[in-house]
């Protein structure tokens, strides 16, 4: 095991649904690195708190509460009845009770009551308001930076509150009084400056889609093209930077560029788009997710393509399959038989069911998957035109690849899927101790199929899940490329014929 | 004690009724900017109308996340519906049919009411993460409710008050005619509870009730590549 200044969960059964005692203040001092100031202003944000933020946050919160029904709604319903208390993976693996999802609801609610309702006004103490101080944003900058907004509390709650919204509307209005988080807010900026999160300029992509050709060239014969920036090309790859950079994402580049080629569908990626996550959505703030979908509208009216499609990422999928028509539409300028967007896996999905791929499992010998849900997809997003696509059909991918795919247990998948624990804006080192803890429920339903069905290996479908569990899973005494992409898997199975 | 309900009620059931008007409206008002149903969800509007009559009537995701809680919860909410549809007695002329037909359950209805909330009320005693979320107008609440509860139990059961007095007070109320109401104790007390709840309903978690329709997690639709989804201050950012 890997040596950590913290203590690593021990794994339970998770038939047994363990919950621990509470642990108060436990995670009190976990918070990731404040934005400095030239993190901030590129995304026009104050660089810093100055003198009259408080009246600052609370008018931004009554802005939020006239444009979110969502907020406005969620602060006014719940009855602490508790339902969500056990549901949140960073509560499971830490015990501080400020990770269960109502009292980290509350830490907002609290100062909602205080300024906005007539209860919370009068007698503060009886309803639990309290007034806007910077002990009160330090409590918020900390926990609402354990939340990986993975929606898991939302899928048991009676009235549907949903905390990642509570928690975006805390980040938008920390952001907006210059307390804002480095990670995401520098990444934006270098989405804007560059093109993409991990900061790869183009002249470094092209070079590693070349080096990409050369490999697939040398290890199956067939020159399979990375085509970037091709006008006229009929489908535009949106996917994730993190797949041009490290294993496993690059292996599902490589799968997704096989497919394209053994489909004979002329596709592209681009310099502008080269990344489709979206951390806009992490932070709460509906421009900048607008400004980072722009790009995508951009690039496929200047490449000219006919559809877009999206590589395997959690959140980029809540964002493109929920919100891009919303923030980039209308696409009445793209092909109308094909939904805008398309994921990897509906295409891919297709091409199967129809034959118009071939699939040889042999390439996947001796391999036993399981598959983890990514949160974003699993619960605020769908794939395919039936409710529940998302979950069949990564599944039935998987199953025409690989010799046997077996599921956690079925608390732990589909809509009540663990987030991996490092997705919502929080995969970034100093906050390393969360993620391992928050890991803990999935890494529970993972050793239960590792040791009673044999799995070997976990595909995700999702960046961050794949590189929050290269980094996690070791802490757990499993070997870290256990976590394969989906397509990584395809890649490997894929019969490539001379069909072009 | 006549004159001093009749006020207590009228401006009761005037902040009951204009202070939810004015929540619904606030909430059917304020836009829903994006696409955010918790998924998997229906993907037409009729899907979405058993999607909230399921979490109405049988509350769905709260049987998939507690069982326990869930059984409690049914148990006073069934109570109390039958009890609340069984008090329309007293405020119209002759029975209803929906009335009559609930009679019959009206004092199993209230034991389960109250054994409801006492169950909860127990539960946010004793259970450590519970009870770690709860603040004291929670404990009021559930306290508020099984007083409502026991005064009435006791009324119907042990200290039996005129309920055709009662009945004429509140016709005569509602046709803005004095009648005299029992010069009853326990009753006062119930009916002074009840107009304390009423006057906390819009300003308090009470709301869940109406706010559960307009929550975006479970009353939007699954289409949003289908049809694109707009809100007014969004719409405004592209005329920019």
């Amino acid at each position: 095991m890997a040596a950590a200044p913290f203590d690593i969960p021990v794994l339970g059964d998770p038939a047994e649904h363990p919950v621990p005692a509470l642990k108060p203040g436990a995670m009190a001092a976990s918070k990731p690195y404040v934005a400095a100031e030239a993190h901030q202003q590129p995304l026009g944000f104050p660089g810093e708190l100055t003198e009259g933020w408080e009246k600052r946050a609370i008018d931004h919160m009554g802005s939020l509460l006239s444009k979110y029904r969502s907020l406005r709604v969620f602060m006014d319903i719940c009855v602490k009845c508790g339902a969500c208390t056990d549901k949140c993976h960073y509560f499971l693996g830490t015990g501080d009770p400020k990770n269960m999802p109502v009292a980290r609801a509350d830490l907002f609610r609290s100062v909602y009551r205080r300024y906005f309702t007539p209860s919370g006004k009068i007698a503060p103490g009886l309803v639990g308001a309290r007034d806007m101080t910077k002990d009160v944003l330090d409590e918020w900058f900390n926990y609402f930076h354990q939340c990986s907004q993975c929606r898991r509390c939302s899928v048991f709650c009676p009235q549907g509150i949903d905390t990642a919204e509570i928690s975006m509307a805390a980040r938008d209005i920390m952001d907006s009084i210059g307390q804002g988080q480095k990670y995401c807010n520098e990444i934006i900026g270098k989405v804007h400056k560059i093109g993409n999160n991990l900061g790869l300029p183009a002249p470094a992509l092209l070079d590693t889609l070349e080096g990409l050709e050369e490999d697939i060239l040398d290890e199956t014969g067939v020159p399979v093209k990375l085509p970037i920036d091709e006008q006229g090309a009929e489908v535009l790859l949106v996917t994730p930077s993190a797949d041009f950079f490290a294993e496993p994402h690059v292996l599902g580049l490589i799968g997704y560029a096989k497919v394209f080629h053994a489909a004979g569908v002329s596709w592209t990626l681009s310099t502008k788009a080269s990344e489709a996550g979206n951390f806009g959505m992490f932070i709460g703030n509906y421009d900048q997710m607008r400004k980072i979908s722009m790009r995508i509208r951009e690039a496929a009216r200047e490449l000219g393509v006919k559809r877009i499609i999206f590589g395997e990422c959690g959140h980029a999928w809540r964002v493109a399959y929920s919100f891009l028509n919303t923030l980039a539409g209308p696409w009445d300028f793209l092909d109308p038989r094909y939904p805008v967007p398309q994921h990897i896996l509906e295409f891919t999905s297709d091409l199967i069911a129809r034959k118009g791929i071939k699939l040889d499992k042999s390439g996947n010998d001796g391999m036993v998957l399981t598959v983890h849900d990514s949160c974003n997809v699993a619960r605020g997003a769908r794939m395919g035109d039936k409710p529940g696509g998302q979950f069949t059909i990564p599944r039935a991918v998987i199953a025409a690849s690989v010799p046997k795919l077996v599921d956690m247990h079925p608390d732990t998948i589909c809509d009540k899927t663990f987030c991996c624990g490092g997705g919502g804006g929080l995969l970034t080192d100093e906050l390393i101790e969360l993620r391992v803890k928050g890991a803990s429920p999935r890494m529970e339903a993972l050793k239960d199929v590792v040791d009673k069905q044999g799995v070997t290996h976990m595909a995700a479908m999702c960046a961050i899940c794949k590189a929050q569990f290269t980094k996690v899973l070791p802490y757990y005494d499993f070997d870290r490329e256990m976590v394969v992409s989906v397509h990584q898997l395809v890649s490997n199975a894929i019969v490539l014929g001379d069909n072009d | 004690m006549t004159i001093f309900f009749a006020i207590l009620f009228s401006v009761s059931t005037l902040v009951l009724v204009a202070g939810l008007a004015m929540k619904i409206a606030q909430y059917a008002r304020t836009p829903a900017p994006l696409k955010i149903p918790t998924t998997p969800a229906p993907l037409t509007t009729g899907g979405v109308a058993l999607r909230l009559g399921r979490e109405a009537l049988l509350f769905e995701s709260l049987f998939r996340g507690n069982k326990l809680l869930w059984l409690f919860a049914m148990v006073f909410h069934l109570g109390l519906a039958v009890v609340l549809i069984r008090h329309a007695r007293y405020f119209e002329s002759s029975v209803g049919p929906l009335v009559a037909l609930v009679q019959p359950l009206a004092q199993p209805a209230g034991l389960a009411m109250v054994a409801g909330l006492a169950l909860l009320l127990l539960r946010r005693l004793v259970i450590e993460r519970v009870r770690y979320v709860t603040g004291p107008s929670d404990i009021l609440m559930l306290v508020l409710l099984l007083a409502i509860g026991v005064t009435g139990m006791a009324m119907k059961c042990l200290i039996h008050t005129d309920i055709v007095m009662v009945k004429a007070f509140f016709t005569g109320l509602t046709a803005l005619e004095l009648r005299p109401l029992p010069n009853d104790p326990l009753l006062g007390l119930h009916l002074l509870l009840v107009c304390l709840l009423m006057i906390v309903f819009p300003f308090s978690k009470l709301l869940h009730a109406p706010g559960l329709f307009f929550s975006p997690t479970r009353n939007q639709t699954d289409n949003p590549r289908e049809v694109r989804h707009l809100a007014p201050w969004a719409a405004r950012l592209e005329e920019k």
